[in-house]
């Protein structure tokens, strides 16, 4: 099978890849950051240009596997507006001018958002509620929203929809993982939501199994039972620093702490979780590393940094 | 005592029928170190700072799904605080009960906390039939935030039910437990209610006292669990079907109440009865 992948430049598409290869697939990949020294051919562009139809008119792969949508963490402002919706629209039509089979758009399961009323365990049939609070959001459910539209518009395209939970693992790509990176972890105080993630091989692994059995429709992909963000941190060899809501609010880009968008506390604050039985059900997925292991996998990547005093000199 | 277990709460806690994870923390975020000190401190006031009596905790099904309904007494949640002691002190195995709670305790910080890592959840729909369907046992207030407000002088009457109780026991065909509990509103005897100053705080209304502040008196309480209901029907009949269903559920629930305020019906027939310790006794 040929397959075409956008945004291959990711930690967990670079596992796809690895995985793809040794069955013994075709791949190929776009991305506007290129990746040096890549065992495939990949073309360092921009989905949205002239040129990447080209990728596809010559290519002419069998399956498409979109990951190149970036979160406000990574981009923030109009250009991520542009590249989220943009190029997803982008990759749809050249799937259906070129004759591609199937199409596997990769979400995230904070398309759901986080809120004091939301449910625990959200299905793929609700709506993103929590656009309010978050609507640095928009673009990215937007986006899933419309790949989802693929399933009746391009009925001759077999689309899945994926929406994953966190990944964390050694490479200390993604949210989760760069979220944890420091010695102390600020947390919101009286706060303690559960998150759910997965191993990033487990990640990559899943959207492998889903171009196999090509599921059609909105999964939510899931790794094991969700834990408290207390857990975690503290199973990554991390200390919890518990900061009262207005003093974090204050806090956000100074102090080492990252500039985030006020809504992204809401991450924080309250749990995401998603029902991934469905998935389960389709394709018989089952994660291969559980939530121990890929904590420590990542405490064993990324050691806690030593605390300021306490280093080497 | 009623049972063999003792209030040992780690021996009660390692024989609730609930899958642990290796942190003990279940699928919901329930944890066992959170039901420790909850259950250390519920323990305190039902075994020693109240007078409970339970009446009819054998009506409460051992294992699988149910529906716990009563009727709210007292301004803060001790009804519910009790209820969940009944269900673990004295059930063998115990249960834990998981409240459906108002949305505000939420927002608010270590409220939020605790209600999630103790199994109780926001009352939404979602959050009861995923629990059911689960075979939980859930804890439902129909008469909602209006049934705290009651004031003293309405402590034993029942405000205007909610409907969706009843058909998300039908939905999941969950039997429904009424309970009258009876005592609350001396615990805390409220004569008025502040709304704004509530509001300010971010709950719907602080209960006032005669002694001002909305702390419980070491009152005397009666549980009294009624026969399980079973209804038939999905939850998708019309309204009518459902509001008679919930006249039923309204009028066991009232009956319970009027009981525990008859000495000659203290102890209904084939209730068993266990009564607390408590500074009145």
């Amino acid at each position: 099978m040929k397959v075409l992948i956008v945004g291959v430049n990711s930690a967990i598409a670079r596992l796809i890849v690895e995985r793809l290869r040794a069955d013994g697939d075709e791949v190929a990949g776009i991305d506007r950051r290129g990746w040096n020294k890549a065992p495939i051919e990949v073309h360092a562009l921009d989905i949205r240009k002239r040129a990447a139809e080209d990728v596809f008119r010559k290519l002419r792969p069998d399956a498409v596997v979109h990951m190149g949508t970036v979160t406000s963490l990574v981009m923030p402002g109009e250009e991520r507006y542009r590249i989220n919706l943009g190029g997803t629209r982008a990759v749809f039509e050249h799937c259906r001018t070129y004759g591609v089979r199937q199409c596997i758009f990769v979400g995230r399961h904070t398309f759901y958002g986080a809120a004091s009323d939301s449910p625990l365990f959200h299905t793929e049939d609700e709506p993103p509620m929590a656009l309010a609070s978050f609507p640095e959001l928009a673009d990215l459910v937007a986006a899933d929203l419309y790949a989802g539209s693929a399933l009746w518009r391009f009925p001759e395209l077999h689309t899945t929809v994926l929406r994953l939970c966190y990944s964390l693992g050694p490479s200390g790509h993604g949210t989760l993982g760069t979220f944890l990176r420091g010695a102390r972890i600020p947390t919101l105080l009286g706060f303690d939501p559960l998150f759910q993630f997965m191993h990033e091989a487990d990640a990559a692994a899943a959207i492998v199994l889903a171009l196999r059995k090509r599921p059609r429709g909105v999964f939510n992909v899931v790794g094991d039972e969700p834990i408290p963000l207390s857990v975690i941190i503290r199973e990554t060899g991390r200390v919890t620093l518990p900061l009262p809501e207005f003093v974090y609010g204050l806090a956000l880009g100074r102090f080492g702490l990252p500039k985030l968008p006020e809504g992204a506390l809401q991450h924080i604050k309250y749990p995401v979780v998603a029902d991934g039985s469905a998935f389960v059900r389709e394709t018989a997925w089952k994660p291969r590393f559980d939530d121990a292991i890929t904590m420590r996998e990542y405490r064993a990547a990324f050691p806690p940094p030593k605390s300021r005093g306490r280093g080497d000199g | 005592m009623a049972t063999g277990l003792g209030d040992n709460i780690e021996e009660r806690i390692s024989k609730l029928e609930i899958p642990w994870n290796r942190y003990g923390v279940d699928p919901y975020g329930a944890s066992k170190a959170n039901l420790r000190w909850m259950f250390g401190l519920f323990g305190l006031l039902y075994r020693h700072y109240f007078s409970v009596k339970v009446f009819g905790i054998e009506r409460v099904p051992a294992r699988g799904r149910a529906m716990l309904v009563g009727n709210h007494s007292g301004g803060i949640a001790i009804d519910a605080a009790m209820v969940l002691s009944a269900c673990f002190f004295e059930m063998n195995p115990p249960r834990l009960g998981q409240s459906m709670i108002e949305k505000f305790i939420n927002k608010i910080p270590f409220a939020s906390l605790w209600a999630g890592r103790t199994g109780q959840f926001t009352g939404l729909p979602e959050h009861a039939v995923r629990l059911l369907e689960d075979d939980r046992l859930i804890l439902v207030f129909p008469e909602g935030a209006r049934g705290t407000a009651k004031l003293f002088t309405e402590r034993h009457t029942l405000v205007d039910f909610g409907t969706g109780f009843v058909r998300l026991a039908l939905k999941t065909r969950s039997p429904i437990i009424p309970f009258g509990f009876l005592g609350g509103g001396e615990a805390m005897p409220t004569v008025a209610n502040a709304y704004t100053l509530g509001k300010m705080l971010g709950v719907p209304y602080l209960p006032i006292t005669p002694y001002g502040l909305p702390l419980p008196l070491p009152a005397s309480m009666q549980i009294r669990f009624g026969e399980p209901l079973h209804f038939t029907g999905d939850g998708t009949e019309e309204d009518e079907v459902i509001l008679g269903y919930v006249e039923e559920v309204k009028r066991s629930i009232a009956r319970l109440i009027q009981e525990g305020r008859t000495p000659a019906f203290s102890l209904p027939a084939g209730a068993r009865a266990t009564t607390n310790g408590g500074p009145s006794q």
